[in-house]
């Protein structure tokens, strides 16, 4: 069973984020509220695709991102970036720092099952 | 949508919502006094673009746009492009207002909408202000790019901000062990915070150890590398300074400003040192770092959201219980009487059950309990949009927040405390000049201050403006027919008036007295949970109005008396004691029956007169309960005193609602139902009827 971590601070955006997948396929879900938790699970589970959100207090998600690409263990490992319509600048960096897709807020569930479906195989 | 889906849209909007409120009031807070608090603007923008996500998940457009909007003008605010004014503060401040009401809308009917094209205007409006001028560019700066690369936008902006306010750049190096390092980070971020801002967190592998986590934090600080080093106290440590107050550190600048704090290497744990760590420090503080004070990221996600009804469930089982163990209580008096064997070991399990039971009560009574503070911060607001339409100076000193209540009342408390703060703000705190013509100082100030007191809690609105004058009082009350001419009524009498149904509330009343507006509805709300309001006023200086208000509602210990053949409650926590009536105690005092207790003189009520019960008179009115609410005394007359117990309230429903003196009803577990006095109800009832005696 493929692995997902969703790293999201808002507790609704992630469950539903996590609620789109479940609907998609049966996946080993990993939840984070929050960077540093994140980072705990990343080293514990080798995840087969991370989904982060951007705006995150403490550890942002380009920061996560950063640590997944410079990192031999999960270089490989596909990352989606989920931002907000605004954060342009951002989603750019993120795209240069390596992730593979990025997703803006609000999206539609196809949307996100299409792209965790086109990374995953 | 689905209704739970619903449920959950609106409990996590509510949460939001609060918590936006909280935030603005403190973020207000800080234009005057010109304080900056980035984690807080961050703060709130990050919730106003968690509610719009939420709001265009579950399809609600009009929500996601508004927020949408907001989120815009807070993200120009945290980036610096805009600056913090007090129309901001009040266009946040009504554009959640308008979210608040969508939100409102949509619990009733997921189709509701209405028209936010003003909210966006004035946003917009906003948005179009003068731009603040660009910032440098940060390349020139000794960091490196895989470190800049990784900061947001805001990041970027706090480094410029933090740069323009002549603080330090640091860049320290650390290693956590993987089993340890949430812990031991949050720990270092919050001492970092104490000195000055974190900027970025950036984490990286070690490579030659793969059990720990390298971490490099940029923050921006008044203090000097070695300086912030001692105050951490973190071993193996490595702090760069990447630009100093006196300009940026360039590229490649020999270590002349470098201080090797300590002879020892960098230890291998310690990330290795890049080439931008040509200025760099190695510090080997001397004290292991504890795992410090509980300080954690993960606390945020540990709490559940419960619907109050099933906990009011639970209370209630909690009661039949105790009901059931008192019937079991009185079935082991009667074996211990008939002299059954093992009457005795069944005592000590009904103690060992008694124990248990009041544990789980005080648990689920711990759960329904709320800090006021939820109630005090949506006054804030209030306060400041008033002060502003009435062209006054106000403050709001709050105190005691951390003070908890059961959730229900604090809900209640609400629409009373609101208009409490509403008639201080309009007509008891003067205008600026009226205050200055004075020789007041020209803001005045409303408190909001609450306390436990036992069993109680009271809560406090006071302010220093003109006061009452009781004089007025009397010829408005003698107007109107509430008071005779000749009749010499005391202070609390005449502000007693104010609470009538019928007094007067023309303007010429407001302007001197500038209460009564709806204070009758003030107080029935209050009376309604079992509370005492009060007022204090001296002319010139101002108004106190204290609410006495009961923990809870939920369960209460009960005093059973007898009157007239019929049994009532009267809740403990407002008993004070009970008195044996002897003949000769009871003095008549015009017209009213009052007795001496301990060289203060108490009145009595008779509650068989009060509701006109007919009945048995042999043992008529051989006890005296003495109950006291807040600062006030009475003695409840009567017959028999029939022992103590666990009760749970029941209101009487909204059609018997009128009924004075009655606070519930309650079940007593023999299948019988008893009414439950209202103490305080009947205090301020006696004080109305009697005047200025003996309270």
């Amino acid at each position: 069973m493929k692995k997902i971590l969703v790293a999201e601070d808002s507790s609704t955006m992630r469950s539903l984020i996590v609620a789109t997948l479940e609907a998609m396929d049966d996946f080993d879900l990993f939840e984070a509220a929050n960077g540093f938790e994140a980072l705990r699970i990343l080293p514990r589970e080798k995840v087969d695709l991370l989904i982060t959100d951007i705006n995150m207090p403490d550890i942002n998600g380009l920061e996560l991102l950063s640590f997944v690409r410079t990192n031999p263990l999960y270089e490989e490992t596909p990352v989606i970036i989920v931002s907000t319509e605004g954060s342009v600048r951002d989603r750019e960096k993120g795209l240069k720092l390596g992730a593979n897709a990025y997703l803006v807020k609000p999206f539609k569930p196809e949307e996100l099952q299409q792209m965790v479906a086109g990374l995953l195989n | 949508m689905s209704q739970q889906a619903l449920e959950e849209f609106l409990a996590e909007s509510e949460e939001l919502l609060e918590k936006l409120n909280q935030d603005l009031a403190v973020l207000g807070e800080g234009v005057d006094s010109g304080l900056e608090n980035p984690d807080l603007v961050n703060g709130i923008f990050r919730d106003a673009h968690s509610f719009k996500g939420l709001a265009g998940m579950f399809g609600f457009n009009d929500i996601a746009d508004l927020a949408h909007h907001l989120e815009n003008l807070l993200d120009n605010l945290r980036l610096g492009k805009i600056d913090l004014t007090n129309s901001l503060v009040d266009c946040l401040f009504d554009s959640l207002e308008g979210l608040a009401g969508l939100v409102r809308g949509k619990a009733e009917n997921p189709d509701f909408t209405q028209d936010i094209s003003s909210y966006l205007a004035r946003i917009e409006h906003l948005l179009n202000g003068p731009p603040v001028e660009q910032e440098d560019p940060l390349s020139e700066l000794n960091i490196a790019s895989s470190l800049l690369d990784v900061l947001t936008e805001y990041e970027e902006h706090r480094l410029q901000t933090n740069l323009k306010q002549g603080h330090n750049i640091l860049l320290l190096k650390v290693a956590f062990s993987l089993m340890t390092f949430d812990t031991e980070l949050a720990a270092l971020t919050e001492a970092v915070k104490q000195n000055g801002e974190v900027i970025s967190t950036l984490p990286g592998s070690d490579n030659d150890n793969p059990e720990m986590l390298a971490f490099q934090i940029l923050c921006g600080t008044e203090d000097s590398p070695e300086t912030l080093g001692e105050r951490l106290t973190i071993a193996e440590m490595c702090i760069d300074i990447v630009a100093s107050a006196q300009g940026a550190v360039p590229l490649a600048m020999p270590a002349a400003a470098s201080v090797e704090a300590d002879a020892q290497p960098v230890p291998a744990t310690a990330p290795t040192p890049g080439p931008e760590t040509s200025a760099a420090i190695a510090i080997a503080a001397t004290k292991e770092t504890p795992a410090q004070d509980g300080v954690t990221a993960r606390s945020l996600t540990s709490t559940v959201r419960v619907d109050i009804g099933k906990l009011d469930y639970l209370m209630t089982i909690v009661g039949e219980l105790a009901l059931a163990k008192g019937a079991i209580a009185q079935l082991c008096t009667d074996m211990q009487a008939q002299g059954v064997a093992r009457a005795r070991d069944l005592e000590k399990a009904i103690h060992a059950l008694d124990r248990r039971l009041n544990e789980l009560q005080n648990g689920v009574m711990d759960v329904r309990m709320v800090p006021v503070r939820q109630l005090f911060d949506k006054m804030n607001r209030i306060v400041r949009r008033m002060a502003q339409e009435l062209g006054k100076k106000i403050k709001l000193d709050i105190r005691g927040g951390d003070t908890e209540l059961d959730k229900l009342i604090v809900e209640d408390l609400t629409d009373p405390l609101m208009h409490i703060i509403r008639n201080a703000l309009d007509h008891g705190i003067e205008t600026p000049d009226r205050r200055a013509a004075l020789s007041k100082p020209e803001v005045g100030t409303i408190t909001l201050c609450a306390s436990q007191r036992g069993n109680h809690v009271v809560i406090e609105v006071g302010d220093d403006g003109k006061g009452i004058d009781p004089e007025i009082l009397r010829l408005k009350g003698v107007e109107a027919g509430l008071i005779a001419e000749e009749a010499n009524p005391g202070r609390q009498e005449l502000f007693s008036l104010l609470f009538h149904p019928g007094f007067s509330t023309k303007e010429e009343v407001s302007e001197f007295s500038g209460r009564g507006v709806g204070m009758d509805v003030v107080k029935n709300n209050i009376s309604a949970l079992s509370g005492l309001i009060e007022l204090e006023s001296e002319v010139g200086k101002g108004t106190l109005m204290s609410l006495t208000l009961p923990i809870t509602l939920a369960i209460i210990k009960a005093l059973v008396v007898r009157i007239k053949g019929t049994d009532y409650a009267l809740p403990l926590n407002s008993v004070l004691e009970t008195l044996m009536l002897e003949p000769g105690m009871v003095q008549t005092i015009e017209g009213r029956e009052v007795m001496e207790l301990r060289k203060q003189t108490l009145s009595l009520l008779h509650i068989d007169k009060l509701f006109q019960l007919q009945g048995d008179e042999s043992q008529s009115g051989q006890f005296v309960v003495v109950a006291g609410f807040a600062d006030k005394r009475m003695g409840i007359v009567v017959d028999e005193l029939r022992g103590q117990q666990d009760v749970v309230i029941k209101s009487l429903g909204k059609s018997l609602s009128f009924v004075k003196g009655i606070a519930g009803a309650a079940d007593l577990g023999n299948q019988k139902t008893i009414l439950v006095l209202d103490v305080g109800g009947l205090i301020s009832e006696t004080l109305q009827l009697e005047g200025a005696v003996g309270v």
